[in-house]
């Protein structure tokens, strides 16, 4: 076969193959994403069964009760707070006032936290930490 | 003090400007003298930094809470091993860290190349005092260190507790090595394009640099799994966290780049391939380094109070947009010189374990910016987790791995059914034994587990009998003894062995992923002494509760801890002893008389036995509420009766502990991943050392030089 023409055969094939890999990828990261939702967007509207990532602060007064966790997740800035029951590990640097990351579903009035999903912000790390001079 | 931190660091980017206005004219203009300057400005640039490190490592240790980096980032607690890695635990340390690596290698690599590729290094000189520039720019407008307190507070802050660990004292510098190392490539790449100079001498060159930078921020990598396995009470090594992530994409990126300037060297072949790794290496590395700072992912690491997100992005968007109009503006100077001559050769398997590095990092990209992605697309933040990059990296690992064993023994150009049957036959028996050897017990039930352990063994085959072969022709040669052979043919060509001992490194650290992640198992249990639990058929006792105050073993700085003992038996048979503890660090004194020495962060103290076939981990969560109930007690008691207080609080639960929560996890061959490690560092080292004829030759140029200059002037 003329070389040039093996060339651009082996081009089509790895530029096919390349695109129907690529398409996958994005295919399923839309379709097995969860939504990422502050406490204010989930008290807004969640659907009971879907998946969101929770994202805000640790409100004061979290209860734990042998590996059950009940606590309330807050906007950033803001008095919105949803109520999350959690069971797995809970992360070293989990407190009052702290930012997290949770998997819920809902259930019922409250959220439901998927097991060893809670993540606590490491709280000294890269803060802008600016003070008067 | 902070005064001439803070000169040095304005004299430091006076420095880069002068030094890339030097290094451009003398480009342009041919004149040396100009060049040197501009070379010398990066010398200046290193002692004005490591002053500048130096004065903030100094305020750290002697913990003058004056600096605000200091007062939020260190505390007189802070045990005095702490403190000095301290420094780059706060964004303002870890930008001047970054800094003063960038301009101590960028020392180096100039020096080192001080007399040859004079056309190359000016361009190369004022790219890396454009890096130096940009984040002395940083640390002198947006992120100072050396910002000084109206009033010094009597106690800092602190170092978080979980930072308290030996390999965080190394994971940091180790990355920002491996970061800042990888510009170095970068830049030469640049100048290379920018004096049309693209044959392999730039790479000769530097090559070293790009498998220093690979070899620092693999370790780097290695040390943050072990610290996450560890310390941080959840029994992974790897998450898929952001921040993990962006270490990982230029260390895919390097790797590949370090394999394919094999061909370049060797062929003259994939030349716009080439410096379009090194150039995204380069550019991937500053995202890494962006991505911890800049809140714009949600990760354990990153914040959103940050402010350097824009500057990094405008800088990012710098780099890959001038990149790739470099690479276009010379893509008829980057023509290949020869073909491929077939897709069964050692050339197309290096090109397949490039596409194969490169699609990994497009995955690892895509996931970890999908969150934007998504954004973008729907108007939705949405993120996808660790199932969904499973489910593309553990098929691309396993071709990486059979292709680790397939590269060192296919022939270059083209491959004959001859050769192949000769060089195949051992490996792929290797193989064909290990998988009928696994089948019988339960590892067959997992096929890609079961893959991934035949293709290992593949790679042992390979390497083992090229090793074998090799020590045969030298005996034949020289009549050495074997050891002596062995040595001999290591030495002869330390690249190729040096490369060989890692992919035998990779093959078992991916073995021991493999297997602990596939065939791992966990039990949470809430138990209380004299209570038996079940893991993975070993039984576990909870023996006793301990109660040490003040009495921290590790150093860490904890007020008091609170553990467990634990027996570990299989059929009566006595197989470990794991001491679990929690660790609580003093609060502020606003948390009363008893709180403020334990209400601050606390860590878990991992019980981990370690073995060569099983590990067996623990971590353990004394009851919140009852010492919530007994710290509030104790709060009530006047302030001098705190240390009694406490005293009493780990005595009472060393008697009488309420039920504490347990994870046991049952891991195997999690040594092999630090052992696997371990391997690629030593083949790392060895790829690293000079050869001894490169030495030979270097003194030999050197004295050749002074000849002529000497007959010159004669």
């Amino acid at each position: 076969m003329d070389p040039a023409r093996k060339r651009t055969i082996r081009l089509t094939v790895a530029l096919t193959a390349a695109v129907l890999l690529a398409g996958a990828l994005i295919y399923t990261s839309f379709s097995a994403s969860s939504p990422a939702k502050t406490p204010s967007q989930l008290m807004a509207g969640a659907e009971a069964g879907r998946s969101y990532q929770l994202t805000g602060k640790v409100a004061p007064g979290y209860v734990r009760r042998g590996n059950t966790l009940d606590f309330r997740v807050r906007d950033r800035s803001g008095r919105a707070a949803v109520p999350v029951r959690y069971t797995g590990t809970v992360p070293d640097p989990f407190r009052a006032g702290r930012e997290v990351i949770v998997t819920v579903r809902k259930q019922g009035a409250g959220f439901v936290g998927e097991r060893d999903s809670l993540v606590t912000k490491c709280p000294s790390k890269f803060t802008d930490s600016k003070r008067s001079t | 003090m902070p005064v001439l931190g803070r000169a040095c660091l304005i004299l430091a980017l006076v420095a880069c400007a002068y030094g890339i206005g030097a290094s451009l004219y003398g480009a342009r203009t041919g004149r040396r003298e100009w060049a040197d300057s501009g070379r010398r400005a990066v010398y200046a640039l290193a002692g004005l930094l490591t002053v500048s490190f130096g004065v903030l490592e100094v305020a750290f240790l002697r913990s003058d809470f004056s600096f605000a980096t200091v007062a939020t980032h260190s505390s007189t607690t802070t045990p005095g091993f702490y403190k000095g890695a301290a420094v780059w635990s706060s964004q303002e340390g870890s930008l001047l860290l970054w800094a003063w690596l960038l301009a101590m290698w960028s020392s180096l690599v100039l020096f080192s190349t001080r007399r040859r590729m004079r056309a190359i290094t000016p361009y190369a000189t004022a790219m890396l005092l454009g890096f130096g520039a940009f984040f002395c720019g940083l640390l002198v407008f947006a992120a100072s260190p050396f910002h000084v307190l109206a009033s010094a507070p009597a106690e800092g802050n602190g170092l978080n507790p979980l930072l308290r660990h030996p390999s965080m004292m190394i994971h940091p510098p180790m990355l920002y090595s491996g970061y800042t190392l990888f510009t170095v490539p970068f830049a030469f790449a640049v100048g290379a394009l920018a004096a049309r100079r693209v044959d392999a001498e730039w790479i000769r060159s530097t090559r070293r640099f790009a498998l220093a930078a690979w070899f620092f921020l693999g370790i780097g990598i290695l040390l943050g799994a072990r610290w996450s396995y560890s310390e941080l009470g959840w029994g992974g090594y790897w998450a898929w966290d952001p921040v993990e992530n962006a270490s990982l994409m230029p260390w895919l990126t390097g790797t590949a780049f370090l394999h394919s300037v094999m061909i370049q060297e060797k062929r003259g072949m994939l030349k716009v391939w080439n410096v379009s790794l090194v150039l995204a290496t380069g550019v991937l590395a500053i995202l890494g380094t962006f991505l911890v700072r800049s809140g714009i992912l949600d990760s354990i690491h990153a914040f959103g109070a940050s402010t350097l997100g824009k500057p990094f992005v405008a800088f990012i968007a710098l780099l890959a947009a001038g990149s790739i109009a470099l690479v276009v503006s010379r893509r008829d100077l980057l023509r290949t010189e020869n073909r491929l001559d077939s897709l069964l050769s050692r050339e197309a398997m290096f090109l397949l374990n490039n596409l194969v590095l490169v699609g990994l990092c497009f995955v690892v990209l895509w996931g970890t910016f999908f969150p934007l992605i998504s954004e973008a697309v729907t108007g939705q933040k949405a993120s996808v987790g660790p199932p969904w990059f499973d489910r593309y990296t553990v098929p691309l690992a396993l071709m990486l791995v059979l292709l680790s064993g397939i590269g060192p023994v296919i022939a270059w150009r083209r491959a004959t059914a001859a050769n192949t049957r000769r060089n195949f036959l051992f490996p792929s028996a290797c193989a064909a034994l290990c998988a009928v050897a696994l089948l019988p017990v339960h590892v067959a039930q997992k096929p890609l587990a079961l893959c991934m352990f035949a293709f290992a063994a593949f790679v042992a085959g390979s390497i083992g009998q090229e090793l074998v072969r090799g020590v045969r022709a030298r005996r034949a040669m020289a009549s050495e003894s074997v050891p002596l052979a062995a040595v001999q043919l290591v030495r002869r060509n330390r690249r190729r062995w040096g490369g060989y001992t890692i992919h035998v490194g990779m093959a078992v650290l991916f073995v021991g992923v493999a297997a602990s992640s596939t065939f791992q198992h966990t039990r949470d249990a809430s138990l209380v002494p004299r209570q038996t639990v079940r893991v993975d058929g070993y039984d576990v006792r909870y023996v006793k509760a301990t109660g040490r105050v003040a009495d921290d073993p590790d150093g860490t700085g904890a007020f008091m801890t609170l553990g467990a003992v634990l027996d570990v038996s299989k059929g009566g048979r006595h197989v470990a002893t794991l001491r679990p503890a929690r660790n609580y660090y003093p609060g502020d004194p606003s948390q009363g008389t008893v709180g403020q020495y334990i209400m601050g962060d606390a860590t878990s103290e991992v019980g981990l036995k370690a073995g060569a076939t099983r590990d067996f981990w623990v971590a353990v969560q004394p009851d919140a509420g009852w010492l919530m109930k007994v710290v509030a007690k104790g709060n009530d008691l006047p302030p001098s009766a705190g240390g009694l207080a406490l005293a009493a609080i780990a005595q009472r639960y060393a008697e009488r502990p309420p039920p504490a929560d347990f994870r046991l996890i049952a891991s195997p061959l999690v040594t092999w991943i630090w052992l696997g490690g371990m391997i690629v560092a030593a083949g790392g080292l060895v790829a690293l050392w000079p050869a001894p004829d490169l030495a030979r030759r270097r003194v030999t140029a050197s004295l050749r030089a002074r000849v002529a200059q000497e007959l010159g002037r004669a």
